[in-house]
């Protein structure tokens, strides 16, 4: 246990750890003498929101890396429905079922927004170079599901009118809409967000907000990053408050939002 | 009877020429253009190929001579041409697999690097291990398939049928292949390795299956070009050939085979044209009026006796093509404006 737990953290408890989807247990992570993550434990419940905040240099990023597999971890584990995931590679950990995207999108520029989509289906027989000189009728089947798939997840984005646009000329919000659809059309088990609406503008905000709880409301399990505490208190059933490197606090919102040391945190102590 | 004088026959090289290169644009289009590895050592590939069709068909030593090479297979020709070819396409895959497997992972530059390094190391093998490549003296009895039923005009037109049936073959192949979701994968392994990842797809073995096609088709261009020669020298395989491929495939257009076939005729045509600089200059020179007569060499002076001038020469048509496209037409004549703008960026 970490020596940062808090009283709020009551739900997170050896107990009720067993049923977290994504866990994380004494997480570290060292780049040469700097402590970028230090111990970080928190869980993720199936089918909940989750937000990780923090301010500027906390880790959050650093700790999704971690548990995307971008970066090996110098200590502790990371387990996704139990099994332990940490050094696994990116792919590997994508194919176990977790999905990501990035706090500057990583989008396909050079591709249509519906290739961009396409690709991240899984299992198609066609990515074989065997597969696609040879089985053109297996493709063809399997190319008419993804792009139904494709056509469905654009249309709940609203991105559907931009379906034959390239990526390159997308607007920063559409783009991360477009990683978010991406990551809709990999089908992960939890879908980790970084900064889904930092340098969105309020309207699409709003929008990209909404989707995030209907997504919920379906059963999806979200893990996002954010910096706006308004956004994270209205939009998660749980937080995690991130200080150099470490757990501040866990819990609900409106309990972690009255937490002494997370104000300091947030507020730089005001009163000293 | 000949069939082909003077111009016709001169066209009829050119047009042979112009298949191999285009085989061997198609080549390193599914390199750069498809998946953004910047190989800059694709003239190993066409080397191995051409190399291993010589092995497998070359008469016994002791009928050559200056012969020093230990391995030879000899095939009987009709027949042994399409188990050549073969050959040859799957050293050169071999040869692309072995290289990728130590360096596709490096990004961009530093891949481009490594591929001219080992493609500089592979010519180096070519010339020392006489055993197997006859050194620098090269294989110099490499059978032409149907030569002896035929004319040597006849032969000419035939080879040219057949190297452009394979060109053909190819790109039809290549573009099924890209316009399959395995195009798809290659396009994204390009954009960001990084998202590509995190949605779930082993980019190295993307990569690796890239560099191995393409190396396979080069090495099936060397096949031809070795039959069509009728001998490989280590002098014929050197980095100009990747880098006129390179000039070829920013004209035809990046990521389109279509782009890549055209820029490779353009260039071979345009690099063949300079032999007609001498030619040209003169006819002008004798055209002009009396009182004008002063204007060329004032201008451009005689031009030097030098026989390796004229060779030279193609060297600057080359390199002012490369500058003249990126400057004025990037996407080149046949590319996605739209898909090349971000071709070759770092992503961050």
């Amino acid at each position: 246990m970490s020596p940062n737990q808090t009283p709020a953290d009551g739900n997170s408890g050896d107990a009720a750890a067993s049923a977290d989807l994504l866990e994380v247990d004494g997480v570290v992570k060292r780049f040469g003498g700097l402590v970028a993550v230090d111990g970080v434990s928190f869980g993720v419940e199936e089918a909940s929101i989750t937000g990780l905040i923090g301010p500027n240099g906390a880790g959050k990023s650093t700790l999704f890396n971690c548990i995307t597999g971008v970066y090996d971890v110098d200590g502790g584990a990371v387990r996704l429905d139990g099994e332990e995931i940490q050094g696994l590679s990116p792919t590997t950990v994508a194919r176990r079922g977790v999905g990501r995207t990035f706090q500057t999108p990583k989008t396909f520029r050079g591709m249509t927004v519906r290739e961009n989509m396409a690709f991240a289906a899984r299992h198609q027989t066609g990515e074989r170079a065997l597969g696609a000189l040879l089985r053109p009728g297996t493709i063809r089947e399997e190319e008419a599901d993804v792009q139904a798939r494709v056509d469905d997840t654009l249309e709940f984005l609203e991105l559907d009118h931009l379906a034959d646009e390239y990526a390159s000329g997308l607007s920063g919000g559409q783009r991360k809409l477009l990683e978010l659809g991406r990551v809709l059309m990999l089908d992960p088990e939890i879908i980790m967000l970084d900064e889904p609406v930092a340098g969105v503008n309020p309207s699409l905000t709003d929008d990209l907000l909404a989707r995030l709880r209907e997504l919920n409301d379906r059963g999806r399990t979200i893990l996002f990053i954010e910096h706006d505490m308004d956004v994270v208190m209205e939009n998660c059933d749980r937080v995690v408050v991130m200080h150099n490197g470490q757990t501040l606090a866990s819990g609900p919102p409106d309990i972690v939002q009255d937490d002494e040391r997370v104000v300091e945190a947030y507020l730089g102590g005001v009163d000293r | 009877m000949a069939l082909l004088t003077g111009w016709a026959s001169f066209l009829v090289a050119v047009a042979t020429i112009g298949c191999i290169y285009g085989l061997l644009t198609l080549g390193l289009n599914v390199h750069y253009g498809y998946t953004g590895l910047l190989n800059f050592g694709h003239v190993a590939f066409f080397a191995a190929g051409a190399y291993a069709s010589a092995i497998v068909t070359m008469p016994p030593p002791s009928t050559v001579t200056n012969a020093s090479y230990e391995i030879w297979l000899n095939l009987p020709m009709p027949l042994g041409f399409p188990v050549s070819l073969a050959a040859a396409a799957l050293v050169g895959g071999v040869l692309a697999f072995l290289i990728g497997l130590t360096s596709v992972r490096l990004g961009t530059h530093y891949l481009a690097i490594a591929t001219f390094a080992l493609a500089g190391v592979f010519s180096d093998v070519l010339v020392n291990e006489a055993w197997l490549t006859n050194g620098s003296f090269g294989m110099n009895s490499v059978p032409k398939p149907g030569r002896a039923m035929l004319t040597a005009d006849e032969w000419q037109l035939a080879y040219l049928a057949f190297a452009a049936l394979s060109l053909l073959v190819t790109y039809l192949v290549l573009e099924r292949l890209v316009n399959a979701p395995f195009g798809r994968l290659l396009k994204g392994v390009r954009e960001s390795e990084a998202a590509a990842k995190t949605l779930g797809k082993d980019t190295n073995a993307v990569k690796l299956k890239s560099f191995v096609i393409g190396g396979m088709i080069a090495g099936f261009a060397g096949g031809i070009y070795a039959h069509y020669l009728g001998s490989v020298v280590t002098a014929q395989f050197v980095p100009h050939v990747t880098f006129t491929v390179y000039a070829a495939m920013l004209l035809g257009g990046a990521a389109s085979n279509t782009g890549a076939v055209a820029g490779a005729f353009l260039v071979i045509a345009f690099e063949e044209s300079t032999r007609f600089i001498t030619t040209a200059y003169n006819w002008i020179q004798s055209t002009l009026p009396e009182a004008l007569s002063g204007v060329l060499p004032a201008l451009f002076g005689p031009l030097p006796n030098n026989p390796s001038f004229i060779p030279s020469m193609r060297f600057v048509v080359i390199g002012v093509l490369f500058v003249l496209v990126i400057r004025f037409r990037p996407e080149g004549l046949f590319g996605d404006p739209a898909e090349i703008q971000a071709l070759g960026e770092e992503e961050d």
